[in-house]
């Protein structure tokens, strides 16, 4: 049994991860979650239900419930050893797969710049990004119930703030986040901006450099590559037709009102 | 040149970098940026760290925020002994693991504990709003609930037998909500066992002097905060809580 990835590229750390691995040729099987069938409920456990395997499956679940405790994706299972959390992934294959240095340079000054952007992301860029799908997409769907524009507009604003400080602080007038070549920190940050830009808040518009530098992290990826993740986010019109299961959504809209306040 | 620490201990991640430092002997030279005097948010000290945070530190020409970072760079710069961020690729990977949940998990939940019943009345001068400081509380023992189960189980550190920057990053931010006055070690037995081994791994004497000013909320004030920016503070903190 080799490396499984459990992972939705709704998502946008599951992006970040598949890009990842895809890029370094990393085999791996790709162990599809869907977020709004499986993983959030917490009844089809990464691990599947696959039943010409049963026994297998019963000893995978023991894992899959420790892989789903938190009832997120992405996370990856490496044998008996599980790992949730992008980072961590992120860092863990580039580690065992020794990805070229420019993703996470040896050098322990550029290294903190990396670290510092992917510690800086969490509270900033992905506080906010995501949340453009929730208002403008996900939350309605689920609820029937449209968003007030005050909710996006503050939720904008704050992702203009972060937007302002990527730029000015961990840009500035380089290439990438950490230099002259593209590194995990721009990965991280890229896959997040697509978000907004999958349900129509085109945050790259009005700014040229972040646009030059969009480019630059597809080229370095792979333009082939970078669509191919993107393909689901930016086709956001066949999501509002998914059928989500009535008892999810039954679950879910009230948590998801929660989110809001 | 020495490296220098930007910090104040009263916040959580300053703590966490005052303990690592200090445990391993680094030498450095503490800048105290004092947060309730406003000094995080002077032109001086936006040329250490634009982020206008703590901690923040400064190595000759390098700069660098975050504290996850901090750390990071101090244990490579100074080969700190192993346990702290272990070689071994999948200890390591467990303590990468908690660095990046802790983010969304205790510290989100164990800041809004403290702001919203310690620093948000004493920026306002309005005592604190009980709903609010009750909902913070339901959400961080739901968190802790997730650190005990998913990250400590049934061992004595997060990433095994020892140690390691996990245990201490987690540690720093349950302090908060116990400065707040919330009771968290009694009802939960596995929780205080662990506390008690971190503290001992770092040794008592260093882990009370960081946590000194913290744990005496009486010796909090705000006067020498001017009243715009002490509006400002106010403002920016009370988004968190929303």
């Amino acid at each position: 049994m080799g490396l499984e990835l459990y992972l939705d590229l709704l998502s946008q750390p599951c992006r970040a991860i598949y890009i990842f691995a895809k890029k370094n040729n990393i085999s791996f099987e790709f162990k599809h979650v869907e977020l709004f069938k499986d993983s959030v409920l917490g009844r089809r456990t990464p691990g599947g239900n696959n039943p010409e395997q049963s026994h297998a499956a019963q000893s995978q679940s023991a894992e899959s419930g420790k892989l789903n405790i938190l009832k997120k994706v992405p996370a990856l299972k490496d044998g008996s050893f599980t790992l949730s959390e992008s980072t961590a992934i992120l860092l863990y294959l580039s580690r065992k797969y020794n990805t070229p240095d420019h993703w996470y340079p040896s050098d322990i000054q550029k290294r903190a710049l990396v670290d510092e952007y992917l510690s800086w992301h969490h509270t900033n860029i992905r506080a906010n990004a995501p949340k453009t799908m929730w208002i403008k997409l996900l939350i309605p769907l689920f609820t029937g119930q449209p968003l007030p524009s005050e909710k996006l507009q503050e939720v904008m604003e704050g992702l203009s703030a972060s937007l302002k400080q990527f730029e000015e602080k961990f840009l500035q007038d380089k290439l990438f986040v950490v230099g002259s070549e593209i590194s995990l920190a721009d990965l991280v940050a890229v896959v997040e901006l697509m978000q907004p830009v999958g349900v129509g808040c085109d945050i790259f518009e009005g700014r040229p450099r972040l646009v030059e530098w969009r480019n630059r992290v597809e080229e370095a990826v792979g333009k082939e590559l970078f669509l191919q993740a993107h393909e689901m986010v930016l086709n956001i019109k066949e999501l509002s037709n998914i059928q989500i299961d009535p008892q999810l959504k039954a679950q879910l809209a009230p948590v998801l009102m929660k989110v809001l306040q | 040149m020495v490296v220098e620490l930007f910090l104040d201990l009263f916040s959580q991640p300053c703590r966490a970098v005052f303990i690592f430092a200090k445990k391993n002997n680094i030498p450095f030279e503490l800048k105290h940026v004092d947060l309730l005097k406003g000094e995080h948010m002077t032109e001086e000290f936006d040329k250490v760290n634009a982020l206008r945070k703590v901690p923040a530190l400064r190595d000759g020409d390098f700069t660098l925020a975050e504290s996850n970072a901090i750390l990071l760079y101090l244990s490579r710069k100074f080969k700190t002994p192993d346990h702290w961020y272990p070689s071994d690729l999948q200890k390591r990977a467990r303590v990468d693991e908690y660095l990046s949940w802790q983010h969304t998990g205790i510290r989100a939940a164990g800041c809004k504990v403290y702001l919203s019943k310690v620093l948000l009345p004493l920026l306002t001068g309005k005592p604190f709003c009980p709903e609010k400081v009750e909902r913070a509380i339901e959400e961080l023992n739901v968190i802790l609930k997730q650190f005990e189960e998913k990250f400590l189980e049934d061992k004595p550190f997060i990433a095994g037998s020892e140690i390691s920057l996990a245990d201490l990053v987690a540690v720093v931010e349950i302090m908060q909500p116990v400065g707040a006055g919330y009771e968290i070690f009694k009802p939960r037995p596995k929780l205080a066992e662990w506390q008690g081994r971190v503290e001992e791994a770092i040794g008592k004497e260093l882990f009370q002097e960081a946590h000194k000013q913290i744990l005496n909320a009486k010796s909090l004030g705000v006067a020498e905060l001017v009243p715009e920016l002490r509006e400002q503070m106010a403002c920016m903190l009370q988004k968190l809580i929303n």
